[in-house]
């Protein structure tokens, strides 16, 4: 299945890009697609355990995705 | 009750005309405004950007929020996007109640909740020509070992 991931601010530059499709197998959670993350160059630069909001709401790590969201990964928020 | 994020400078007198009403005795305003220095580091100027629509979905649960807890209904919420300059207003609060108390609660309350739970992020420029995202040194590994 396939999933939509965002990546913001610093987590964008780390990357190189602010949205990535990515195929991964049916049922897994945000924990895994973290886990697929990590592996890309520049994956390195994230956090362990980075806030994720999927389909715009945020959800735990162990949260398990359908295929089709859109999984943010939220760098430290910073408003106001 | 409006909240909305801007691309354009925010007109905070505007901002107190939509909440006003003959039958609220107080006005509260918070302005957020960009800082000329920032850990000790002289500032230049400051970048916002957001995850837009999650954003606005979350700016509008917690004027929600504010509602429901101080029976604040005439509240305006709006954040600025983009490069902002020195003394630039970033955002602004603003809520109106016929007593005191319940607009200041509302307002502080949007500002505190707006800092913890809306993805927006900035990007800070220093006068050395540097810039950095602010707070992402702290959780990331490799960039906190690279201050």
């Amino acid at each position: 299945m396939t999933v939509t991931v965002l990546l913001f601010a610093s987590y964008a530059d780390a990357l190189g890009t602010s949205a990535i499709e990515l195929d991964v197998p049916a049922g897994s959670t945000i924990r895994d697609v973290l886990g697929t993350l990590s592996s890309l160059p520049g994956g390195d630069r994230l956090p362990p355990r980075p806030l994720v909001a999927v389909n715009e709401m945020y959800a735990p790590a162990d949260t398990e995705l359908r295929g089709g969201e859109e999984v943010a990964v939220i760098p430290p928020v910073a408003g106001g | 009750m409006r909240t909305a994020l801007v691309d354009r400078a925010i007109d905070v007198s505007a901002l107190i005309a939509e909440t006003g009403d003959v039958s609220c005795g107080a006005t509260s305003v918070f302005l957020g405004c960009v800082r000329d220095v920032n850990d000790g580091r002289p500032v230049t100027g400051i970048e916002y950007s957001a995850y837009r629509t999650m954003a606005e979905r979350e700016l509008s649960s917690i004027a929600r929020e504010a509602d429901a807890r101080f029976g604040v209904s005439r509240l305006v919420v709006e954040h600025r996007l983009g490069p902002l300059a020195l003394g630039d207003v970033s955002v602004a609060i603003v809520a109106a109640h016929p007593h005191r108390a319940p607009a200041l609660d509302a307002t502080r309350y949007v500002i505190e909740q707006l800092k913890r739970r809306v993805p927006i992020w900035k990007l800070e420029h220093y006068v050395d020509g540097t810039r950095e995202w602010v707070g992402a040194a702290a959780q990331t590994p490799t960039e906190a070992s690279h201050p």
